[in-house]
């Protein structure tokens, strides 16, 4: 006989029961993780010299949104964006990519994080002593090593097409010879060759033609819907914020003065929200 | 004489402000040690940061990837860009070395001493400082204004964004570059030097040509090459790290980056003129013994 048929003669034998499992009540118990967030900032702090830039910023962006960072200019936009991809080190706070906290991190991981962002900046940052095509070619040739030369030269060449760049006219110019519309695109088109996770943009349509403009939104929205990617864009066009945006945090003075929709933003009482986007519809009508 | 009228009440019958107390000697003399020390403070602390920019590029030295293609790039700059104005300085400093050692040797008949002692200055001394002065002026002065521009311009910071560790491609390459390449370039400058002496010293005065080299050949020894070569791979690692230092901190557009540029020159200059002192105390014990233990019988 087993121990087992024991049991099963013991049928007044109450039911076993699991003390851990009896201590639970709604109170202590634990839900289920949610599954981290792409970018979340919590409180956080930057000072350079005796001026506090942010002022305690929280926020979260979920995976695969579009994010709009909207505000005046010295707002402390760049810097909060700075922040996220661990170029500063805040003075506090902590800032979490997948829920993995970079300002804790050294050089070695900081590297392997940051394999997870593009990122576009603001005046192009493209490298003047390469040309255009090398400068798109630069993270293919540094990252994927299992790509052929063939391989990286169909990926820069199609990635110059999608940014409407001939690679045969401008792709052998240095950035110094080209427009700032142009560069702008050569910049797009190298944030993205790596097909990252998180996309940074740094004012993206500032200096563009209405066209190239629209054509920027529409890459934005056409990699969070094909792609998944998450997008930070820092920007005054407050059009493309409300056509691209499903979370708009306006910094005012180092702060979010107000998170939300288009609406929110158009209903929101601080005065120099209000202003900010009485000036535009003002301009507009 | 009358004294100074006192200060007139307030209408409201409140006692009149007090003049402003003049500060006095302490005071006077706080502040002007305070307006000593700032720079003082700032020069150690800037120094501070650069043993720390050091350490940072020792950090990503050995890591991979190595920049082969980089490093060659700025070996070409540095070695070839330089080989030029090295060779013309090295000539002229031995012609006029080769001149001054001459007429003071000539007081006491020892001009066939003209040959050893330059070869012995410039290989000890004056061929790795001069060189790394000319490299400082030419290609130092190049990495500052290179690494600011691309600072103030955002490419420092588009190189971490496609996680390419900056210090490991930009910096690591230039210091490894003119670490090997100042070596050769003082030797270079040794040779067209002692080339410059032997033709002011035999050609043009006419000492005899067998013993200008016998004498050369029989008072010099390796460790005063070996001296020379030490000296010029740590200042071309100064030169470079203390250039790239100044380009990699650059803030504040053009002018930041001539600032950058001008400070990058007067540094790297100063710090190996102050280096070679260092150096060479600290390596006299050890190439003296080396002379001492060669010299013992076998």
């Amino acid at each position: 006989m087993t121990g087992f048929d024991d049991d099963k003669t013991v049928p007044d034998q109450p039911a076993p029961t699991n003390p851990a499992l009896d201590a639970i009540t709604p109170e202590t118990a634990v839900m289920p993780e949610r599954p981290p967030y792409a970018v979340e900032v919590k409180e956080l702090r930057k000072t350079f010299g005796t001026r506090e830039v942010l002022k305690g910023i929280n926020l979260q962006i979920e995976k695969g949104s579009v994010a709009v960072v909207l505000g005046g200019s010295g707002m402390g936009k760049s810097v909060l964006m700075k922040h996220m991809i661990g170029l500063l080190k805040p003075t506090s706070g902590s800032v979490l990519i997948d829920g993995e906290d970079i300002t804790k991190l050294g050089p070695l991981e900081l590297k392997r994080v940051r394999s997870k962002f593009g990122m576009v900046f603001q005046q192009a940052a493209l490298f003047d002593s390469m040309t255009n095509y090398d400068n798109v070619a630069f993270p293919l040739r540094e990252h994927r090593k299992d790509m052929s030369v063939a391989q990286i030269d169909e990926r820069v060449r199609y990635l110059m097409n999608l940014f409407s760049l001939d690679p045969d006219i401008l792709g052998p110019r240095f950035p110094s010879e080209i427009s700032g519309g142009q560069r702008k695109r050569v910049g797009l088109a190298r944030a993205v060759a790596l097909e990252p996770t998180i996309v940074l943009y740094d004012e993206p349509t500032t200096g563009l033609d209405p066209i190239t403009t629209d054509q920027v939104d529409e890459m934005i929205l056409q990699a969070k819907q094909s792609l998944g990617i998450t997008s930070i864009v820092i920007s005054h066009d407050i059009a493309s914020a409300f056509k691209i945006a499903d979370q708009i945090l306006f910094v005012f003075e180092g702060e979010i003065v107000v998170r939300g929709s288009k609406e929110d933003c158009l209903a929101s009482e601080h005065p120099f929200v209000k202003q900010f986007f009485a000036t535009w519809t003002a301009k507009n009508a | 004489m009358t004294d100074a009228p006192a200060p007139a009440p307030k209408p409201d019958g409140q006692p009149p402000d007090k003049a402003p107390d003049k500060p006095g000697i302490g005071r006077r003399l706080y502040l002007m040690i305070a307006a000593l020390g700032e720079p003082v403070i700032k020069g150690i602390v800037e120094m501070g940061d650069i043993v720390l920019f050091t350490g940072r590029v020792l950090f990503w030295l050995p890591r991979r990837p190595f920049r082969w293609s980089e490093t060659l790039r700025h070996v070409r700059d540095i070695g070839f860009g330089s080989l030029f104005i090295v060779v013309l300085t090295g000539f002229f400093t031995g012609l006029v070395f080769g001149l001054q050692t001459l007429v003071g040797f000539k007081r006491f008949g020892a001009e066939a001493m003209v040959g050893p002692a330059t070869l012995i200055s410039l290989a000890r001394e004056m061929g790795p400082v001069l060189t790394a002065l000319m490299v400082a002026g030419r290609s130092g002065s190049g990495m500052a204004t290179e690494l600011g521009t691309m600072r103030v311009t955002e490419q420092i910071d588009a190189l971490s964004t496609m996680a390419v560790e900056p210090i490991q491609y930009l910096v690591v390459p230039r210091v490894v570059a003119a670490t090997l390449m100042l070596p050769m370039l003082a030797s270079i400058y040794t040779g067209c030097g002692f080339l410059g002496s032997y033709l002011m010293t035999v050609v043009r005065e006419g000492v005899d040509p067998g013993v200008f080299m016998y004498e050369t050949w029989n008072i010099l020894d390796p460790p005063d090459f070996y001296e020379g070569y030490i000296k010029a791979a740590f200042f071309g690692a100064q030169v470079a790290l203390i250039s790239c230092y100044k380009g990699f901190n650059t803030s504040g557009g053009a002018r930041g980056v001539g600032e950058a540029a001008t400070a990058a020159v007067v540094m790297s200059s100063v710090s190996v003129l102050v280096g070679t002192y260092v150096i060479t105390e600290l390596l006299q014990p050890l190439l003296q013994g080396y002379i001492y233990f060669n010299a013992l019988p076998k």
